[in-house]
């Protein structure tokens, strides 16, 4: 029996819904999780070994065999392709002399491809043993590699703090913040802990009340209300209620949170302090993405400090009878654990598989009781909303969309960061407001959402017309539109949960047609099924993971088929797929005879 | 007594007692909704997504839906029938299915769609992934290339004091289906004939069983699958 395990099970009680605190306690230690742990976990929470492996293997970030003693996660983004990945991926091959996907002979380095990490700002970076890298060059390469190779650990190869609370001692990270641009909402002035007090004067009716006069809606992207949310919850009957923060943000080119977690910690949890108030919540949970592990000390400061001005736990902010409290649970690389009902799986232990709906988390949620999952920026939102009040919110957007939005805007640009926009303003402005460079399309919410070209440019962000949860990829003219489908395409394929039959493999059927039309092998016939073939995911699947998993190649058929077009080969109507030189190639050689041809 | 509801399907009218699964509810009127991740008895999933109809216009799972008073469900039109084509075909080029070779052939449903789906050849190329077969149990084994993750051994399959013998390893295309042995050894033999017969495809076979039933003479050799189900032709 392993006293180390022992001790992680019996920390979180032997309950099997806190499987993945148990694997992350676990890991964090000693980088893996054997089948020994498996079988000892298992035991002791009331589970088979292959129930608890089943968990374990979903995410990315668990291992059951050693990664390497330094382990290096370089991300593989859309954008840090376009910032020149490969060259430094090579670098990281050659100075450690061994390839992405394993580890190196002597045990010292593991590479490993990894999806978004949200620093599209400041590309190519990589996660080394919990500690980010950003705007990694070859020079750099060689020296981290070199550096560990005498033995220094990943944090003492930090040399430079990022700005803002970066420098805080508590973070002390090289990121950069990148917040380009406050507006009048999430990054304006406050006052900590002003809206705490006035809620002691409002009954939780008032909030929801004045949260749905405002008209919020879920900053995740799809735009849900959030008063009517937090209405339908309260109207769930049960005696216990639970206030989920999203922060998983996972939509490969976001990266708000990030911002909004390292600068404003305490507004957030002040949002989230309103909204269990609001809906009578027991608990509040911040799922918070493993990437951002790095944050940890710094907010758990904020959450003891709040506990020590009696702003969280019993009677917390001074209401009698409301005890509520906030707790980190960290995922474990997935993508889908952003979508609600499997983030409330992934918190229960289990693997973030989406949940059939209905019933909706409001009604059955986490621990079958009825639960809200909101978006960082929008329980940020609320903070304001509570203070200001929702005339004042409504006076900023559009007719429908009210309030500010926050865009993480990346790519082929001269000011990738945030910038707080008001709802209304057009493409085009926003490609001039952060220095677009020779832009040919923009990634409009992230690979979930659409590629538009030029002729789209003049549309608004804003529900009425080009909705997004504020991922904006910028496409230079210079690059391939062809390498951003694929890329997009391929991340839907390593982030799939797997349930849905067609999600689980539509996806590698799409991708394999259209690395045959790059490889110069496709005819017209391929588009046209690229795209009948592609229209089944919206209908076919469950989740919005894999309703939109074809939406890069069918956004970028629908505005740059020309660049399609430009690759297949002429004037064939059909393609047998058999090639006959490659399949005679053995025969002919044993003979010594080639043909003709 | 309980509440009678009506719902209709392709425009037939038909009645169910209130908060009856779709699938049943459509049964009971003679109505056939192809299903094959579904089984009665064990909670639905919703997976391989066979049995989508569109309820008051939008795509449903009929496995993972209770009919509700009023519902106007389409079952079967070009649109939902081409769909459901697209997933036979996709569930056979996502696996190796050799049919002709396989123990359950005659008893597959996956077979038995494809072929009231009439499936020719998939449209999809095959891709014959490399996929591994786990025998290294004492009264089954698991062969992958005939797995469509339906996941119903894993819903259903439990120990006596309710582990799971079946469990999901990985994720997306990568996902198989993993079986503790140490918990599936205790199972008895008549058990593990369940879990075979829980198995909609070849995957999960029982040792020293195989060809009992021989060839011709098993349940979709005689009659097409949801025949049993439907009073009129379609």
């Amino acid at each position: 029996m392993n006293s180390q395990v022992q001790n992680a099970v019996e920390k979180f009680g032997k309950d099997a819904s806190r499987l993945m605190d148990i694997f992350h306690e676990i890991s964090h230690e000693k980088g893996f999780v054997n089948d020994d742990d498996l079988k000892q976990i298992a035991t002791e929470v009331g589970l088979s070994k292959v129930d608890a492996e089943q968990t374990l293997s979903f995410y990315h970030f668990y291992s059951k065999k050693p990664m390497g003693k330094y382990t290096i996660y370089l991300n593989d983004s859309l954008v840090a392709q376009m910032m020149g990945r490969a060259e430094i991926a090579d670098a990281f091959e050659k100075a450690t002399g061994t390839k992405f996907g394993s580890v190196s002979q002597d045990g010292l380095f593991g590479l490993y491809n990894t999806s978004c990490i949200g620093m599209n700002d400041q590309e190519p970076a990589a996660i080394i043993n919990g500690v980010i890298f950003p705007k990694i060059t070859t020079y750099r390469v060689r020296e981290l590699i070199r550096e560990f190779r005498t033995g220094k650990t990943a944090t003492e190869m930090i040399n430079s703090f990022g700005g803002g609370q970066n420098q805080s001692s508590r973070i002390q990270a090289m990121v950069t913040n990148n917040l380009n641009r406050r507006g009048a909402v999430i990054f304006a002035d406050y006052n900590s802990g002003e809206a705490l007090k006035k809620i002691k004067t409002m009954d939780p009716r008032e909030i929801i009340d004045e949260v749905k006069n405002s008209n919020l809606r879920g900053r995740g992207g799809a735009g849900f209300p959030t008063g009517l949310k937090w209405d339908f919850c309260t109207k769930s009957p049960s005696n216990e209620r639970y206030l989920l923060c999203n922060a998983d943000e996972g939509e490969p080119g976001t990266f708000k949170d990030r911002v909004i977690l390292t600068e404003i910690p305490d507004l957030l949890f002040e949002g989230m302090v309103i909204a269990g108030y609001a809906i009578n919540a027991k608990e509040g949970i911040l799922y918070l993405r493993l990437e951002y592990h790095y944050l940890k000390n710094h907010l758990e400061t904020v959450l003891t400090t709040m506990r020590k001005n009696g702003l969280l736990g019993e009677n917390a902010c001074g209401i009698d009878g409301f005890n509520y409290d906030i707790r980190i649970q960290f995922g474990a690389g997935a993508y889908i654990c952003g979508e609600e009902s499997a983030l409330i799986e992934s918190c229960e232990g289990k693997r973030g598989e989406p949940r059939n709906r209905p019933p909706f988390p409001v009604q059955v949620g986490y621990l079958n009781k009825p639960t809200v999952v909101n978006n960082v920026e929008t329980l940020c939102s609320v903070v304001k909303i509570v203070m200001n009040g929702a005339e004042w919110y409504k006076s900023m957007g559009t007719k429908e969309t009210s309030g500010t939005k926050l865009l993480s805007i990346s790519g082929d640009i001269r000011y990738p960061g945030i910038f707080e926009i008001e709802w209304g303003m057009t493409i085009k402005e926003m490609l001039e407001m952060a220095g677009a460079i020779n832009p040919k399309a923009v990634q409009v919410g992230g690979p979930s959402g659409r590629l538009i070209a030029e002729n789209e440019f003049t549309r608004t962000i804003c529900y009425e017309d080009l909705p997004t949860g504020g991922a904006m990829i910028v496409i230079g003219q210079q690059r391939n539109i062809l390498d951003v489908a694929k890329n997009f395409t391929e991340f839907f394929i390593e982030e799939s949960c797997g349930s849905c039959a067609p999600c689980r493999y539509l996806t590698v059927i799409l991708r394999n047609k259209l690395q045959k039309i790059m490889d110069g092998k496709g005819v017209l016939k391929d588009l046209d099924e690229l795209e009948t073939w592609g229209k089944q995911m919206k209908k076919a699947n469950r989740c919005g993971l894999g309703q939109t998993a074809a939406n890069p190649i069918l956004t970028s058929l629908e505005n740059f088929r020309h660049d399609y077009i430009s690759r297949i080969e002429k004037g064939k109507e059909f393609d047998t797929k058999f090639n006959l030189e490659a399949a005679i190639q053995e025969s002919s050689r044993v003979v010594g005879r080639f043909p003709q041809v | 007594m309980s509440e009678q509801i009506k719902f209709t399907i392709d425009g037939k009218a038909c009645t169910t007692e209130k908060g009856t699964n779709l699938v049943k509810a459509a049964k009971e009127n003679g109505v056939y909704i192809p299903i094959l991740c579904h089984l009665e008895g064990i909670k639905p999933a919703g997976s391989c997504r066979i049995c989508n109809v569109k309820i008051n216009g939008r795509f449903m799972t009929a496995c993972t839906t209770d009919v509700a008073d009023g519902m106007v469900i389409e079952n079967i039109t070009p649109e939902i029938q081409e769909l459901r084509k697209i997933i036979v075909e996709t569930l056979f080029v996502s696996g190796n299915h050799f049919c002709p070779a396989c123990e359950k052939s005659g008893n597959c449903e996956l077979q038995a769609l494809g072929y009231r789906y009439q499936m020719m050849v998939p449209r999809f190329p095959y891709e014959f992934e490399e996929k591994e077969v786990d025998a290294n149990s004492n009264k089954f084994y698991i062969d992958r290339n005939r797995c469509v993750l339906c996941k119903r051994c894993v819903r259903s399959v439990k120990s006596k004091d309710g582990r799971s013998i079946f469990a999901v390893k990985g994720r997306g295309h990568k996902a198989i289906i993993n079986i503790d042995h140490e918990l599936a050894n205790q199972l008895s033999d008549e058990e593990a004939m369940e879990v075979m017969n829980t198995c909609p495809v070849g995957s999960i076979l029982k040792k020293e069983r195989g060809y009992v039933d021989p060839i011709g003479r098993r349940k979709y050799d005689t009659q097409p699958i949801g025949s049993e189900i439907e009073t009129i032709n379609v």
